[in-house]
Formats: C-alpha cells, structure tokens, sequence
C-alpha cells in the first residue's frame, strides 16, 4: 500500500535575530513515511518542530531542503488537497461568522452548492456536539468550542488524510474522549488521521505507530507494540489489608500506601510474585492487582528526548 | 473563480457586520446639515458648494475605508492566524490576495452608490422650487449628470488606493501600510509639481529623482475633476476612459506584486 504522507530530508531554517539574522534550524531532514488508513502519532516537547512539519506540509511554510508527498503527489496539487482535512494549532476564525456561516464559506471553496454545504455543516456541528450553537457568532465560543468548530472545518469535505495539530488541546476530559472516538471512527472509515499531540496517553490509546521529534529531530519512530516490547522490569502488586502494613523483605522492592488500606508493592521479577501471593493472604491481605511492570511510552518519550537533550548539549 | 467570489463575499459580510457602512448615516447627516446651513446664501452658491462638500466627503469617507480595510485584509488573517485554516483548503495564493481585493472593491462600490443616491437626493431638496429660469443661469444645473464622472473617477482613484495598501498589507504591519497608504495618496496628488521640479530646483540630481518619482509613483491628481464638474465645464469621455485605464494598468501591476509577495510567504 503506498504512503498516504511522506517527507524526504525535510528541512526547515528559519532566521532569528533582530538586526543580526541568524538561521535557527526548525526541522533537520526529517524522513517520515505515514501508511494508509493508520492512525499516527507525532510527539515531542514544544519547539521540537512538529508544527513547522505540519505547515510545511500544508505549505503555510516553504522548506529549506528535502521535500513531502502526500497521497502520492507533491505538496500544493490541489487535487490533493481537496482530499485533506487539517486542523491548526489553536486555530481562529473569522469571529463575526457563526459556526455555520464558517463552514458554509470554507464549503464554498470547495465549490459545494448551497444545500451540499448546509447539509455537511449540519451533519458535522451535530456529530461535534455544537449543533446548538450553530447561529452564535464565533466570538462567543470558548477555547474548547472552537477547537470543536476546528475540527468540524477540517472534516468538511469527508477527507482521506487528516493532518490535526494538538487536536486535545483546549478541550475538557469529555471533549478529549468524543475527539478519540472520532479519531478511532476516521481510521475505522478508512482515513488516514496525522495528529502531534502532548498527551501521550491519547497517543498511546489511538496510534498504530509514532514518531517523536526532539530539537527539529527524529529520535524514534516505528509501531507501538515493537517500541514499547520490551521485557517487564518487574511486577506491580496492590492489595489491600485489614489490619497492619506490609514490611519490606526480600521479596519487596517498595511499598507505596494508596489510601483505604490498600498498598502498592513493587516486586522483582524474580523471585516469582506466586510464594509472596501466598504469604501476604494468609497474613491477611486481600489481592486488588497483579501487573507486569513495562516501559511506558512516556518512559520511552522521557528517555529519547533527554537523551537528544544531552547529546546536543555535548555537541 | 468560485473561490475567490465566496472569499470577496466573505469581505463584504466582515464590513457590513463589522459597521463600516456606518459611515453613510455620517455622511448623510453632513450632507442634510450642510443643506440646512447653506440654505442661507445665493441659490446656485449653495448648490455648487453642496456639490463640492459631497464630492470631497465621498472621496475622503472612501479613502479612509481603502486604507484602514485595506491594510488589514491580508496582515488580520496573518496575524489573527485565520490564514492557517483557509489556505490548506483547495484554493491557490493569488485567489487570497483578489479575492480579498475584489470583496473591499464591492465595499466601495456599494458604499459609493448609495452616497451617490443621498447626494442627489440632497441636491434635488437644494434645488427644489427654485424658479427654472433661475437654475438656467447656473454653471450647471443641481442634478447634473456630469458629476457622476466625479463620482467614477473617485471611485477608480479608490480602487487604486485599496490595491496599494494591500500590497503593503502582504508584507508589513498595519500601522506601516497605513502610513504608506496615506504616505502614496499624498504624493500622488502633488506628482505634477514632481514633473514641474526643475522649475525650481537647480540640482540635476535631485530633477532626476524627482523625474524618477513622477512615473514611478502614482499620479492621483488627474481622478480629480471635481473643480470642473462643479463650475460645468466638460470632461470629455477619452479623459475618463484614459484615466481608468492607466487604474487599471497600476491597480493590476499592485496586484500582481502582491500576489508574488504573498506566494513566497512563510506564516510561522
């Protein structure tokens, strides 16, 4: 299957300085392939370029070297953007139009007639849950609402990529789980969704594989499951007890209280956790929870990006 | 083309909700007030200086919304970063930068034409039971339609005057297109004493920079024909034509730098 986006080398120089420009490199020859119908996660701390990689592709911005495909075309063919559907970093929009107003005129550069458009607006304020706000001007709208508005522009013309920069942000938790299942409904469809994101939870929940940036670098990309594959360190165990506490021994490496009697015990890989099962119950303990202890992929973010940190450091 | 209609539309629809035509209750209470007071003074006087107040309040209330929309109907959806959501959707750079032109031109326009209309209405109330043979011996009578070539010319200067500050609108902030808007206006209403410099100055330099200037910089003085048209002297029709077609021609040469400039445009 080919990639429904691809960069090759992509680099981007911006110059800072006021009266003495100096270049700042934004992304070093980023090389990226994004499968067809996956869902992928972007990530790393702020100033990593995951931005200016999506601007490029979007072409707000021009690269300094390399180039991008997406849906197998160069960037700009407007073949191809007709097929794409991409949602800015806390995006404005006009804030004397309502939300229906703002997506009649964006369906209008698509070149839908009139009651083509109304019906994708009605359809999509409905599906965002702002379908009762359709006739208050934008300027109304708190930060969550208007990613909402944001994310409906982009999904206008039923897209087959989808480029979302920090699609959580500004919403509240339910906002983030109906934009997850959203998500998960585009991939089910077929779509391809591109989204950066800081909440590596949602990224570890919606993506199919990852990349992630540090310092307009790539430090890590590939599926989720090979990256986070890695033996278990060890086990996290929580029961909980009547009367008394658990004391640390040889078969405990730390023991957390967690409230209501219940505690966290981390416990080596070996010994196995069977023998201590069975000491802890007839002490009286109660088992809440057995799980292996894995690297997470903030473990894994937290490494990677550090690491980059200190390697530019020494450079 | 559908395009760039929709976005000159939605231009049109921020002016109106944003209350620039407002400025037409202002304009219709200065004309009524100024027909109230002139009524005092020699009938025909009132009438060619109704005439001369109408013209020049619709060429400034048409410059100040060139300009002050203008500048910002690029440099708003740059700064207000409203440019990132509307240019990943199929349309090109350029059909931005004339869709956006074409919306403030509709602005003028109707602006332009409603002003028009209480203008004459204003005269018709000026002139209204004078003795005919009275109105005969003015230089031109109260409904002429001469002035409509004053109100066209207007109009085509303002047409000009909205592509120069959205050319600096393409790459400069508001505050500098503005200066640089009115900055151009003023000049180009005195590029004739341009032509005119070696009558005073001596240095070959400085004629030559002024010679320079004089076919670079825009000639605004001859859309005025205002003094003409009031006292009834002609405008011959090849004048007008000829007029507009040099707007056309600078109009279309600002729009094509602005275009190239915003098509290189990185929005960080």
């Amino acid at each position: 299957m080919s990639a429904a986006l691809a960069t090759f080398d992509l680099t981007k120089d911006y110059s800072i300085g006021f009266w003495r420009k100096r270049p700042y490199r934004a992304l070093d020859r980023l090389t990226l392939e994004v499968r067809q119908g996956e869902v992928f996660g972007f990530l790393g701390p702020n100033g990593a370029g995951k931005t200016t990689t999506m601007k490029l592709l979007m072409q707000l911005v021009f690269p300094t070297g390399g180039r991008a495909e997406i849906l197998g075309r160069p960037l700009g063919d407007l073949a191809v953007k007709r097929r794409i559907g991409y949602l800015p970093e806390n995006p404005y929009f006009y804030d004397y139009l309502t939300a229906e107003e703002l997506l009649m005129y964006f369906g209008a550069l698509f070149g839908y007639d009139a009651a083509d458009r109304r019906r994708r607006a009605g359809r999509l304020l409905d599906q965002l849950g702002i379908a009762g706000e359709r006739r208050l001007q934008l300027r109304k709208f708190s930060k969550g609402m208007l990613q909402r508005v944001g994310i409906a522009q982009a999904l206008l013309n039923d897209p087959d990529v989808v480029i979302f920069d920090e699609p959580m942000s500004g919403l509240d938790p339910l906002g983030r789980r109906d934009v997850r299942a959203l998500i998960l409904g585009l991939r089910d469809r077929g779509c391809t969704v591109f989204f950066s994101s800081h909440v590596l939870s949602d990224a570890e929940a919606l993506c199919s594989r990852v990349a992630i940036l540090a310092r307009g670098r790539l430090v890590a990309s590939g599926g989720l499951d090979e990256m986070l594959a890695f033996e278990a360190s060890g086990w996290e165990l929580v029961v909980a007890m009547a009367r008394g506490t658990p004391s640390v021994g040889p078969g405990i490496r730390r023991i957390v209280p967690i409230g209501g009697g219940r505690y966290s015990l981390e416990l080596p890989l070996d010994p196995p956790p069977e023998r201590l099962l069975g000491e802890l119950a007839a002490a009286g303990a109660k088992l809440i929870s057995l799980n292996p202890i894995r690297p997470t992929l903030e473990d894994l973010f937290v490494e990677q990006v550090t690491s980059q940190a200190a390697q530019a450091g020494r450079l | 083309m559908k395009a760039t209609a929709a976005i000159a539309i939605n231009v049109f629809r921020e002016s109106v909700r944003d209350k620039v035509l407002y400025n037409l209750v202002l304009f219709a209470i200065l004309m009524i007030g100024a027909s109230y007071i002139l009524g005092q003074l020699t009938a025909g006087q009132d009438v060619k200086i109704i005439k001369d107040l109408g013209l020049s309040a619709m060429s400034v209330f048409g410059l100040f919304i060139a300009v002050f929309i203008g500048i910002g109907l690029v440099s708003k959806e740059v700064e207000r970063r409203s440019v990132y959501s509307l240019l990943p959707k199929p349309i090109h750079r350029y059909q931005l930068v004339l869709g956006k032109y074409a919306g403030l031109a509709l602005t003028l326009f109707v602006n332009m034409t409603i002003m028009t209309l209480a203008f004459y209405a204003v005269l018709f109330y000026t002139a209204w039971g004078i003795d005919p043979v009275v109105q005969r011996a003015w230089d031109a009578p109260a409904l002429d339609p001469a002035l409509l070539k004053a109100v066209g010319l207007i109009l085509i200067e303002l047409l000009l005057v909205t592509a120069i500050a959205l050319f600096f609108s393409t790459f400069s902030t508001p505050i500098l297109s503005a200066a640089m808007a009115f900055g151009l206006f003023i000049v180009g209403h005195f590029s004739t004493d341009l032509r005119n410099f070696d009558q005073v100055v001596d240095s070959p330099a400085a004629i030559r920079l002024a010679r320079g200037l004089y076919w670079v910089l825009p000639n605004l003085g001859q859309f005025d024909v205002k003094t003409q048209v009031v006292h009834g002297q002609p405008v011959p029709a090849g004048y007008v034509a000829l007029t507009a077609g040099y707007a056309a021609l600078y109009t279309a040469m600002l729009l094509t730098l602005a275009v190239v400039v915003f098509s290189r445009r990185d929005f960080k």
